[in-house]
């Protein structure tokens, strides 16, 4: 296969059955490489108006992605299904066996999230995610990645030395747990149920999606209980 | 591709930089670009394979310097203007060419729920016989394409065994070049730590890949 920029974008071009102007691939492929990139800001801007123009976005459907991914798709849907899993074992392994059978129950799924799998985090076994190749990550449960999972140093280093990465978190693991990282180099997303903190019996599953962290929910963290055991 | 992307089990990246109460998006250009990328991709003209590979073609000083989002920002003009959608002359210009038509967009404001909620899914219905089976040991191929593929360099050439198969997806190695979707089983593969990185490692340590049909063989 063709390796360059342009050769691939030609390709692309070609099955699309589009007659575009390669003009500007080849100027990025040139011997210069990347065109010299302006301010983000103003690009975004200037291409935004024109695909307005042009009629190829709806701009109301752009604001109402950006509006869900903001105010509506975070964290607090996979710590809902973590406290679901916690208080109810039948839930559990639902969930675990079923990922997306059990998060349909709750009402999550769909996008960067067709395809999900659950694991679970025991006092013998610690699992952590990772995207190795790109920034793959669970949209539906735990919302869009924050910087540090798309970083080059979470990446590399997280398959070669997970509890270096984890050490980096402050989580230090006994050295007979079992560490398992889970690279998303599928459509599969995935989803760690921490370990439920002892102390937390008396607490209402609503009281326990409080405790569940995005961190925790990745492997990069445990869950604590709360002082005083949350009463 | 052998490109920098390829990052899993490199050294020298430096610390993990984490942020307090970091905002999902940390400048409006970056939330329109996030937006924008997905309201054009409805057009269907490229697929996520494409939409992945073009933004590993970025050059490797440049792919490490800039931001996630403006990987994002390139990769969807590169491919607005390969298939025709837009030219290069529109995009510096940020005007539409005199004579071009306006066209209806694809993704409505009433269609974002849905796209949302129903996503878009890798799987396929296509029967297609397991190449493997769970309990199997299999080795990742010696694969070094020049083009996409989500095999892993650290991977190729090991030992793994089969865990789970998840059923029939569709394979990017293929579909990123629009050379079909060429549907077959991903595994997950569990390769022990120390088959991948060597002894100096915790011997109950293990990494799990998914990886296709086309990816293994029996070991």
């Amino acid at each position: 296969m063709d390796n360059t920029r342009r050769g691939f974008l030609k390709a692309a071009m070609t099955m699309a059955g589009a007659a575009g102007n390669p003009g500007y691939a080849q100027a990025q492929a040139g011997s210069k490489g990347q065109a010299t990139p302006s301010d983000p800001a103003l690009r975004v801007k200037s291409l935004e108006s024109l695909l307005v123009e042009k009629g190829l976005v709806d701009p109301k459907a752009v604001d109402a992605l950006i509006d869900t991914y903001e105010h509506k798709i975070g964290p607090r849907n996979g710590a809902r299904v973590v406290a679901r899993a916690w208080v109810d074992p039948s839930y559990k392994q639902r969930l675990l066996t079923d990922a997306d059978g059990a998060l349909k129950e709750l009402g999550y799924g769909g996008l960067q999230g067709e395809h999900m799998v659950a694991v679970e985090n025991t006092a013998s076994v610690h699992n952590l995610v990772v995207c190795t190749l790109c920034s793959c990550y669970p949209w539906p449960v735990l919302g869009l990645p924050p910087v540090w999972y798309k970083s080059a140093p979470y990446r590399s280093r997280s398959v070669i030395d997970p509890r270096g990465v984890l050490r980096e978190f402050g989580l230090e693991l006994p050295a007979d747990v079992e560490v398992r990282v889970w690279d998303s180099t599928a459509e599969l997303r995935y989803l760690v149920v921490p370990e439920r903190p002892a102390g937390t019996e008396a607490l209402s599953e609503d009281q326990l999606s409080m405790l569940v962290t995005r961190d925790a929910m990745v492997g990069v963290a445990k869950v604590s209980a709360p002082a005083g055991g949350g009463r | 591709m052998n490109g920098v992307h390829d990052m899993g089990g490199m050294h020298g990246m430096g610390p993990i930089r984490r942020e307090q109460d970091e905002p999902v998006f940390h400048e409006r250009w970056e939330s329109r670009v996030f937006a924008l990328n997905r309201a054009v991709g409805a057009w269907g003209k490229w697929n996520i394979d494409a939409s992945r590979h073009v933004k590993e073609l970025i050059p490797p000083a440049d792919y490490l310097r800039i931001s996630y989002y403006e990987k994002f920002l390139i990769g969807m003009t590169e491919l607005l203007v390969a298939s025709g959608l837009v030219t290069h002359a529109e995009v510096e210009s940020g005007k539409p060419a005199r004579n071009s038509k306006k066209a209806t967009p694809p993704l409505t404001v009433d269609k974002v729920t849905q796209l949302v909620v129903k996503g878009v899914p890798a799987s396929r219905d296509t029967p297609v016989t397991p190449k493997f089976q769970v309990g199997q040991r299999v080795r990742a191929r010696n694969l070094n394409p020049s083009g996409h593929t989500r095999l892993p360099r650290y991977a190729r050439g090991k030992l793994g065994t089969i865990e789970r198969d998840h059923g029939v997806f569709v394979f990017p190695d293929t579909n990123a070049h629009f050379l079909g979707e060429h549907p077959q089983h991903v595994y997950s593969v569990r390769f022990a730590a120390r088959e991948l990185w060597g002894e100096q490692v915790p011997s109950q340590d293990a990494v799990y890949v998914n990886l296709w049909d086309d990816h293994l063989e029996l070991a």
